[in-house]
């Protein structure tokens, strides 16, 4: 095959000797490195993990995403958290269908490419568990921020406007709640009213560019911007409309919130503004000792934009304004930043988010004060770093 | 004149996709809801005595001779009636769920953990009667059926509020 005068190759060609001339030099390769893959990895030298523990039922229960290794706001979707109530089932997209049915003027079945005929949005929100920082609540403070605070992930979603869905079905005026359920194996199964349904949930085929991961529900989910985790139902195969919630085992017995007087609040859905320093914080080391450090992580609200969040390094006594890194955008995680020198003494480090409705997160002790320890869920308490004389940074003072 | 030229325009745009119309018999097929007035639950029967063996045999060795549990692998079904409370709240089907209709459809659509939708629909009473019985709601010969099962009363029925969030003020 005849090259032309200035391919690639003829380059690489002439310039082998110089590489060589060169090859002294650190870190500068003399060799060809790997061949074009077809799919991309990360570096062999990129470690960061989703922890995954021993269990008697594994495919139950929680992985948390490494917040501390995050940059931006994008989770990678391999990295992103997981909470599976009955393993994660393998699904053929040729087979698998919408079934929309109950208070409808036309009961319909959607497949993976009649879904995709509708016109899609992208947005980007965040998904986070509401037993997120159940510890941190039941006085247990987690060690790192993926411990304390990673059942959090970010991505950008794509997918069919749910009303788009229930518009070309037609809802009856009876419709008042809509049951979305899962194609796992226990059928998971949530409750969610039509106002938040006809608002901005999304029926979700796509994360971060890609069709969804087996662990994001693919084929296709339910994307409920800015509530509890658990209602963004992965797998998605059925939604049933309703003039009242069916009151299925997960949302009455399992994700209610348990006050002290013996109560317990049910359909507590909105996840309320929360922040957390993710570098410098627990597990880490202040390498350079006394002088200038980024501190750095991510606020987020369920109702809608971050609007300010500032930083203290005393416990809470004094506090700064950070720098917000654009784009701040709704339900969503914002990206904030602080330069901060620190003079060797001991530090405790905090973040405090407030939302664009004006909501200040609170303190552990002021959201114990009003629901006890044993509400379980959203906790979005202000958490703690303490900076030790050594410069190694931990969960404990 | 106008209105007649925009309005096919409009109809175009709605209806340029649709999904097909589900039949009845595939609604039926795969229709798993069940709510807290009884709609939707199977017909069929069952109770304690004819749940107790179903529940040896399917249930106990995860949940337990007395539906104890097992502590942080698998939940306690029965006991805690009394603890939501106190600063050691143990939540079961006795101590916490509000509606019986729930026992039953969880039972029905996600139980046994490892073989879901294995049980007859009569076991699935039988089983929930057991459950229902161990926690002393029920006796060990009452029937449960389509039309009795929504109307046992759960001990934590009025036990659940509305969501009165933002509750924390910060002090700031």
């Amino acid at each position: 095959m005849k090259q032309p005068p200035h391919s690639r190759r003829r380059f690489l060609a002439l310039a082998a000797p110089l590489v060589g001339l060169t090859a002294c030099k650190k870190g500068v390769p003399s060799e060809i490195g790997a061949p074009l893959s077809s799919y991309g990895a990360r570096s062999p030298h990129v470690t960061s993990l989703r922890d995954v523990k021993d269990s008697v039922t594994p495919g139950t229960g929680v992985t948390h995403t490494p917040l501390q290794d995050l940059e931006g706001i994008i989770t990678p979707a391999s990295l992103h958290f997981e909470r599976h109530h009955a393993g994660v089932p393998d699904i053929d997209p040729a087979t698998h269908d919408i079934l929309l049915h109950g208070l409808v003027e036309r009961p319909l079945i959607f497949s993976m490419s009649d879904l995709r005929r509708f016109p899609s949005v992208s947005q980007i929100h965040f998904i986070e568990c509401s037993g997120n920082s159940a510890a941190e609540l039941a006085g247990e403070p987690q060690p790192d921020p993926q411990q304390s605070a990673g059942l959090f992930s970010c991505s950008e979603w794509t997918g069919v406007p749910l009303a788009t869905l229930l518009h070309t079905a037609g809802l009856k005026k009876e419709a008042k709640w809509i049951l979305a359920e899962g194609a796992d194996a226990c059928l998971m199964a949530r409750s969610i009213p039509i106002e938040k349904a006809l608002d901005d949930i999304l029926v979700a085929y796509a994360q971060n560019g890609e069709p969804l991961r087996p662990e994001q529900g693919f084929p296709v989910r339910l994307v409920v911007p800015g509530w509890e985790g658990n209602i963004n139902v992965k797998w998605l195969h059925r939604l049933h409309v309703l003039d009242q919630p069916s009151m299925t085992r997960d949302e009455t017995s399992h994700y209610t919130d348990l006050m002290p007087d013996g109560t317990a609040r049910i359909f507590t859905f909105p996840m309320e503004a929360k922040s957390m320093i993710t570098r410098p914080a627990g597990g880490q080391k202040m390498d350079y000792g006394p002088g200038a450090y980024e501190i750095t992580g991510l606020a987020w609200s369920g109702r809608g934009k971050v609007q300010r969040v500032e930083i203290s390094s005393d416990g809470g006594a004094n506090w700064k304004d950070a720098s917000l890194q654009l784009p701040i955008l709704s339900k969503a995680a914002t990206r904030f930043r602080f330069e901060w020198r620190w003079d060797g003494q001991p530090a405790a480090l905090q973040s405090r988010c407030t939302d664009e409705t004006g909501y200040v997160q609170p303190s552990l002790d002021e959201l114990v004060e009003a629901r006890g320890r044993f509400s379980y869920y959203h906790c979005n308490a202000i958490k703690t770093w303490f900076v030790h004389q050594d410069g190694s940074v931990s969960h404990v003072a | 004149m106008w209105r007649s030229a925009i309005l096919p325009i409009c109809v175009c745009a709605i209806a340029f996709a649709q999904g097909r119309p589900a039949t009845e018999a595939e609604i039926k097929a795969r229709d798993f809801t069940i709510l807290p007035n009884g709609t939707g639950l199977p017909k069929g029967h069952g109770d304690a005595v004819s749940g107790r063996t179903v529940y040896e045999q399917k249930c106990q060795d995860c949940h337990g001779l007395h539906g104890e549990g097992q502590s942080g692998k698998y939940p306690a079904l029965a006991g805690g009636v009394g603890s939501l409370k106190s600063v050691n709240p143990i939540k079961t089907v006795g101590s916490y769920w509000p509606y019986a209709t729930t026992l039953f459809d969880y039972i029905h659509r996600a139980m046994p953990y490892d073989h879901p939708r294995s049980l007859s629909t009569d076991d699935v009473y039988s089983v929930a009667a057991y459950v229902l019985f161990l926690n002393g709601i029920v006796t060990e010969s009452q029937e449960l059926n389509e039309k009795t099962l929504p109307q046992v009363k759960m001990p934590n029925r009025n036990g659940f509020v509305a969501d009165p969030r933002p509750d924390v003020k910060s002090k700031k």
